[in-house]
């Protein structure tokens, strides 16, 4: 049996409590809220650890207000999921953390976790015995990237669904420190490398999702993976989308599981602010949104053809927001 | 479902198994749930090198950590042992070389696993790394730096073999029309939901092993052999089983690791592999290349086959001839095929050994025939279904390559799924399709694994007042053999399956049966099953009799003999012949043709299949959708149809993952996912509505008619999803699996104007010998 | 290995009983229910959250015993297989399950059962595509899943036609 390495497990009762004993254990410390990522990776040893601090004291609830909403970092999936006000509110986001892995996941997993999720990387994402066999790669315990040998980087892969879909929402994360708490937009939680993907201070502690409510704001989150259950996203759209009658109003792209961070489609939401919403239009948004998508030979199927497929989920996501606001339906080809 | 009863009690009933209780209340014991106080937990030391000789091994820092009490190496088991007699070339731990990521080289008992798994990581081995063989171009190629194995040849190949029955060149000469295809079947793996576990203890001498095996006795022997112990002091039992699918049919290193351990340390030993582990033991789906020319006439009649095959075998010998010859053999048992053919060969890789799954060798080619000859249809503008209906075989006949056909429900298979599924009548849209594919299985190999003149089951049955008890050494997996040696034994004695008591799997207690693989166990442990309690049956109606005074028949059932009751009979037969035993058993028929090689196809019976699939593909991403799969299977007769519907709809399940996810893959010498996550087994949402059809022909020497069910409705599932993709989109995918990046590039390729296909574009050059030529026998031949 | 353990004294309620054990912290709930209670019915086929085996309820609603650590459920109700039979009388499910050949190895079973439990006690009526959904993180290798889809709406039926109390 594949089993965890030996930790001691502090239980604070507050965010900054956490954030000091975070502070004081040093990088070996590290924040457990539903653990279904971490203990995986702690029991492949992907991570060395001295302390878990445990985070049970997030709230667990979603508080709807007039101009945004607030959800705890400690909401789990399914409950944001299920939850009503999210469901016809945000509905992608409800959306995107449904479809997170697998239902008793869901039952653990928040969406704060969600948030934080460690980037992957199938040369990364294995036990100790398999990556000491292959040799170790940049992002633990060795000095290249086994995807990308001659990049000076780590090519792990963004794998959040609530991310890309938080981030087209607006959303604003809160942190809180040793000294104090702060806001950040989803959007600038993130960096663009495998390693150190997360903006935030390694002991700070993401408490909370604010949503702001965006009158006629309409979103849908299309996920990519091989089965209809478990699988990570190999690829994903997050679109939030406000029409007017068919025109594009405001228009954000996010895409998942295609570099190491959220990717924002920026070119696609400008180009589509303003445009009437038709097949045409459509399909040129999405061809501009793919463009960036970088997707390498570290994921499950073939990069080729997860590159292929960012258009198709782009197109499907907008159509489905679209359709949501109310706009004519969006007919596509081939769906 | 059509199922006659005829007058039975229990045969075709729906009864549940035997062990459900203790399975839906979690009380079934399975080989890791045990822990017997000073347990000792083992850990194995393998190899990060595909390919390497060992220097030195030096476990002196493992040996001083405290909760360490043994360490072993392979010096300390140095006898090879392997299925097959002829490919004994397995060590429980390798001291030598070691062959893939993985081999076995050191294992550690410790009081706790954490502390085992920390020891194996403190054994420091030094290795000569050698070039690794990862391909069947490579193996077929001159050697860089040492061969895998030092046997076979030239190369790294293991086996060739080459057969010729009837005249083939005559055969293709008469053809109106011949057509070749290259095809790839991907290797994938059983993937059990239990990870292998072991445990054993050495108490007065005797080695006792409880495991996850499929088969007691093969495990016995593998101990006796390199344990160097009289059989007499080694009892295996088996544990309760959480599936095996062919994966759990060798004997393991680690069940070898923890009897040796146990003798070393004098406590119990437990071994239960992690899922990484468990995907390093494999024996799995071999990866084939496949060549096939067919001739037909212009009515479709096939003329002559010539079928080449190349196996990927892994670093050892497994099951391997075996399977080699399967990926020629069963072709002739579903089409008359009038002058066959077959060239095989397996290579070593240094990956993970390949073995038997759930079809042993038939999938691959079953793959490749049922595409070809869709193909070859089209070529010649007959329907696909038409062209196979005009070849399928009759029953009663034998096939060129001896293979004896009794009972044969092709037709009433094929007939069933059409006419459910409305294939003929099929809407036709852009993007949905409907794929149809046929397959047989046999009920059982008609020679054993090793070569000997006994019976390959027996059944010992005990009457006395407290009631019946049946043994056999029969391992239920799951597919619920058990419960058919409950319900024979009952349907005999008048009497119901709960009352009836099983001991299976104890080679202490138990008589011989060759074990849960090949679907014999229905077959043969039924019949011994049959023989032993009509024996019993005999006794007790013989005192009865006398008891009556009357040579009236005595009737038998519903609880009675004659005017008693099954208790007061059993006290009369007691009273009058002292202990109450009988046994019965099984020996095949010797079917098998006049020639070399023809030990590997002959069944005493096949079971036929018949399957459509219906699909959408979407033209631009690839991705397939399931919609339904309509499956018809001669099981000869369902002694349970309950069980049987729940192996066919399993076997639509496995074929489903092999057809469109399942993959064994390996990148830089190593198995690309070795973990559940990555290694694609479709979940509930991947799975279609089936609906299943049981025929029952009636086989002349099954228990009852019975035949098998566990592997062959897998067969044509595969093939009717790639035929229902051409169906779709107008692209044939003749690889395994049909993944959407596949499909895609097919369709990119129709769109550029190349062939719409993806595949193998061709098959090496392989140094087969030259074929052994048999004679066929006469056609209609009275078997 | 090269840190001590540290132990912890906790207080598990598991099927209904307080069980009061020591045990080290980094012990999964899998491994303290296996190994310190004997409470073998919860089974593994990854410890990695990958294949829905280990599943367990907690406060009614199933989650990877693999990926919990016993100290984040002090206080909770954890369900596990050999608590959802009443004495010896089984469940409705694991009746329908027994009936219909929905386990065959057995060995994805309890975790299936449980899953399924959680559902029809929050759905008492679920279409095939509810079930498929409620149980789409638990493998099985030999079902094809068909039995326990017909096993569950057999249950789910029984348990409203006896007016819905299954326990």
């Amino acid at each position: 049996m594949l089993r965890l390495p030996r930790f001691k497990y502090l239980r604070p009762n507050t965010a900054r409590e956490a954030a000091h004993m975070a502070t004081e254990v040093g990088p070996r410390a590290m924040f457990v809220a539903g653990g279904t990522d971490l203990f995986p990776k702690l029991k492949r040893r992907q991570f060395e650890i001295e302390a878990l601090i445990g985070l049970d004291f997030l709230s667990r609830e979603v508080r709807p207000g007039s101009h945004e909403t607030e959800l705890g970092a400690g909401v789990t999936l399914s409950a944001a999921s299920t939850d009503a006000h999210l469901s016809s509110q945000f509905r992608g986001y409800a959306e995107a953390a449904g479809l997170v892995s697998s239902p008793p996941l869901r039952n653990a997993g928040t969406i704060g976790g969600n948030l934080c999720v460690d980037t992957r990387c199938n040369y990364y994402d294995m036990t100790y015995e398999w990556r000491k066999a292959i040799g170790f790669c940049l992002k633990k315990d060795g000095t290249i990237c086994l995807v990308a040998p001659s990049s000076p980087r780590c090519w792990a892969v963004s794998s959040s669904d609530t991310g890309p879909m938080a981030m087209a929402l607006e959303g604003v994360v809160t942190l809180a420190g040793a000294d104090g708490e702060r806001e950040l937009p989803v959007a600038a939680l993130y960096r663009d490398d495998g390693i150190d993907y997360l903006a935030k201070q390694p002991s700070e502690v993401v408490t909370g999702l604010r949503l702001p409510v965006i009158e006629g704001n309409q979103s849908a989150y299309v996920k990519l993976r091989r089965r209809g259950s478990i699988d990570f996203p190999i690829a994903g759209a997050a679109v939030a989308l406000q029409l007017e009658g068919d025109v594009v109003r405001r228009c954000r792209i996010v895409l998942s599981a295609v570099a190491s961070h959220p990717l924002e489609a920026r070119a696609a939401d400008e180009f589509l602010t303003g445009k009437t919403l038709d097949e045409e239009t459509v399909r040129e948004a999405a061809e501009i949104a793919a463009k960036p998508a970088k997707p390498l030979d570290n994921a499950d199927l073939t990069h080729f053809w997860r590159k292929r497929m960012v258009r198709v989920v782009v197109e499907q996501a907008i159509a489905l927001a679209a359709t949501r606001a109310g706009g004519s339906a969006v007919k596509l080809l081939g769906q | 479902m059509s199922a006659q009863n005829n007058g039975f009690s229990v045969i075709g009933k729906p009864f549940s198994k035997p062990d459900a209780v203790s399975k839906v209340t979690g009380r079934a014991v399975y080989a890791d749930d045990m822990l017997p106080a000073r347990t000792l937990h083992c850990r194995i030391l393998r190899s990060p090198h595909p390919h390497a000789r060992i220097l030195s091994v030096d476990t002196s820092a493992a040996r001083r950590m405290p909760g360490v009490h043994a360490v072993i190496t392979g010096s300390d088991l140095p006898i090879k042992f392997g299925i097959l007699p002829v490919t004994q070339d397995e060590r429980a731990l390798e001291h030598e070389k070691v062959r893939y990521v993985g081999d076995p080289i050191a294992a550690v008992a410790a009081v706790d696993e954490e502390i085992a798994a920390a020891a194996c990581d403190a054994i420091t081995v030094e290795y000569e790394v050698l070039e690794p063989v990862m391909s069947i171009d490579e193996a077929l190629a001159e050697t860089k730096d040492e061969r895998i194995q030092d046997y076979g040849g030239p190369n790294n190949i293991h086996k060739l073999v080459a057969l010729e029955f009837g005249d083939v060149d005559a055969g293709f000469a008469k053809a109106e029309h011949i057509r070749e295809d290259v095809f790839f079947f991907q290797g994938n793996t059983h993937l059990p939901m239990e990870q292998h576990s072991a445990i054993a203890t050495f108490v007065d001498g005797r080695v006792t092993l409880w495991s996850s095996t499929q088969v007691v006795h093969y495990v016995h022997r593998a101990l006796a052999k390199v344990l160097e112990l009289p059989m007499n002091r080694i009892r295996v039992i088996g544990a309760a089983h959480g599936g095996g699918f062919g994966g759990k049919t060798d004997p393991f290193a680690h069940e070898i690791i923890v009897c040796k351990l146990a003798m070393l340390t004098g406590r119990p030993v437990k071994c239960t592999l992690t899922r990484e582990e468990v995907f390093y033991a494999h024996r799995g789906r071999h990866p084939v290349l496949m060549w096939v020319r067919t001739g037909v006439k212009k009515d479709g009649r096939i003329t002559a086959m010539h079928f080449k095959t190349a196996l990927d075998g892994g670093a050892y010998g497994s099951y391997g001839v075996a399977s080699t010859f399967y990926t020629g053999a069963l072709q002739t048992v579903t089409y008359h095929i009038p002058a066959y053919r077959f060239e095989g060969c397996r290579v070593f890789t240094n990956k993970p050994p390949c073995g038997p799954k759930r079809g042993h060798g038939t999938p691959q080619p079953r793959f490749a025939l049922e595409l070809h000859l869709e193909k070859i249809a089209r070529d010649i503008g007959i329907d696909p279904v038409d062209l196979k209906q005009t070849n399928f075989v009759k029953p009663m006949t034998r096939t060129v390559n001896w293979l004896r056909v009794t009972s044969c429900g092709l037709e009433e298979c094929t007939d069933r799924v059409m006419t459910a599924s409305r294939y003929r009548a099929r809407q036709k849209r852009s993007g949905r399709g409907m794929g149809f594919a046929i397959s047989s299985y046999m009920s059982g190999a008609g020679t054993a694994i090793y070569w000997n003149e006994m019976p390959h089951s027996e059944v010992q049955i005990k009457v006395d007042r407290g009631g019946v008890t049946a043994y056999c050494g029969a391992m239920d997996i799951g597919q619920g053999s058990d419960s058919v040696l409950a319900a024979i034994v009952a349907e005999e004695l008048g009497l119901q399956p709960p009352d009836i008591r099983l001991v299976t799997a104890d080679t202490d207690t138990t008589p011989i049966d060759l074990g849960s693989y090949s679907s014999r166990v229905t077959f043969m442990a039924g019949n011994a099953a049959l023989q032993a309690a009509r024996k019993m049956r005999g006794m007790l109606v013989d005192a009865v009799e006398a008891k009556m005074g009357s040579a009236e028949a005595v009737t038998v059932g519903a609880g009675r003999i004659g005017d008693f009751t099954f208790e007061q009979a059993s006290i009369l037969a007691e009273a009058r012949f002292g202990t109450l035993t009988s046994a019965g058993s099984y020996t095949p028929p010797k079917i098998a043709g006049p020639y070399k090689g023809s030990g590997v196809g002959p069944s005493p019976a096949y079971s036929y299949s018949a399957c459509v699939v219906d699909l959408d593909a979407d033209p631009r991403s690839g991705i397939v959708h399931l919609n339904k799969v309509w499956i018809a299977h001669d099981v000869g007769r369902a002694i349970n149809p309950l069980l049987v519907e729940g192996q066919v709809e399993g076997s639509v399940y496995m074929a489903l993952g092999e057809a469109l996810m399942e993959e064994q893959a390996f990148r830089k010498g190593l198995h690309k996912w070795p973990s559940m996550l990555e290694y694609k087994s479709p979940t509930f949402m991947d799975m279609p509505e089936i609906e299943t059809f049981i025929v029952e022909t009636v086989d002349p020497e099954g228990p009852y008619g019975a035949k098998e069910a566990g592997q062959g409705p897998l067969l044509p599932v595969i093939p009717a999803v790639s035929s229902a993709v051409f169906d779709a989109l107008g692209v044939w995918i003749d690889e395994v699996p049909v993944t959407p990046e596949k499909i895609v590039e097919a369709l990119r390729r129709k769109g550029k104007g190349e062939a719409p296909r993806f595949g193998p574009v061709r098959f090496p050059s392989i140094p087969y010998p030259e074929c052994i030529k048999v004679e066929p026998p006469d056609r209609d031949g009275s078997t | 290995m090269e840190r001590d353990v540290e132990r912890l004294v906790l207080a598990l309620d598991v099927n209904g009983e307080r069980a009061e054990l020591l045990v080290p912290v980094h012990k999964t709930l899998l491994e303290v229910l296996r190994e310190d209670m004997q409470l073998t019915g919860t089974k593994h086929g990854c410890e990695l959250g990958e294949c829905g085996t280990c599943t367990v309820l907690i406060d009614g609603k199933p989650e990877l015993s693999c990926l919990v650590l016993p100290v984040q459920v002090e206080g909770r109700a954890i369900t596990t297989i050999e608590g959802m039979a009443n004495g010896s009388e089984l469940h409705p499910l694991q009746q329908a399950f027994a009936e219909l050949g929905a386990a065959q190895c057995g060995y994805c079973t309890p975790g299936i059962l449980l899953a399924a439990k959680s559902l029809i006690e929050s759905n008492e009526d679920p279409t095939r595509d509810e079930i498929r959904e409620a149980l789409a993180g638990n493998l099985c290798r030999c079902t094809g899943y068909s039995k326990i889809i017909e096993a569950i709406e057999l249950a789910s039926d029984r348990t409203r036609r006896a007016g819905g109390d299954v326990q």
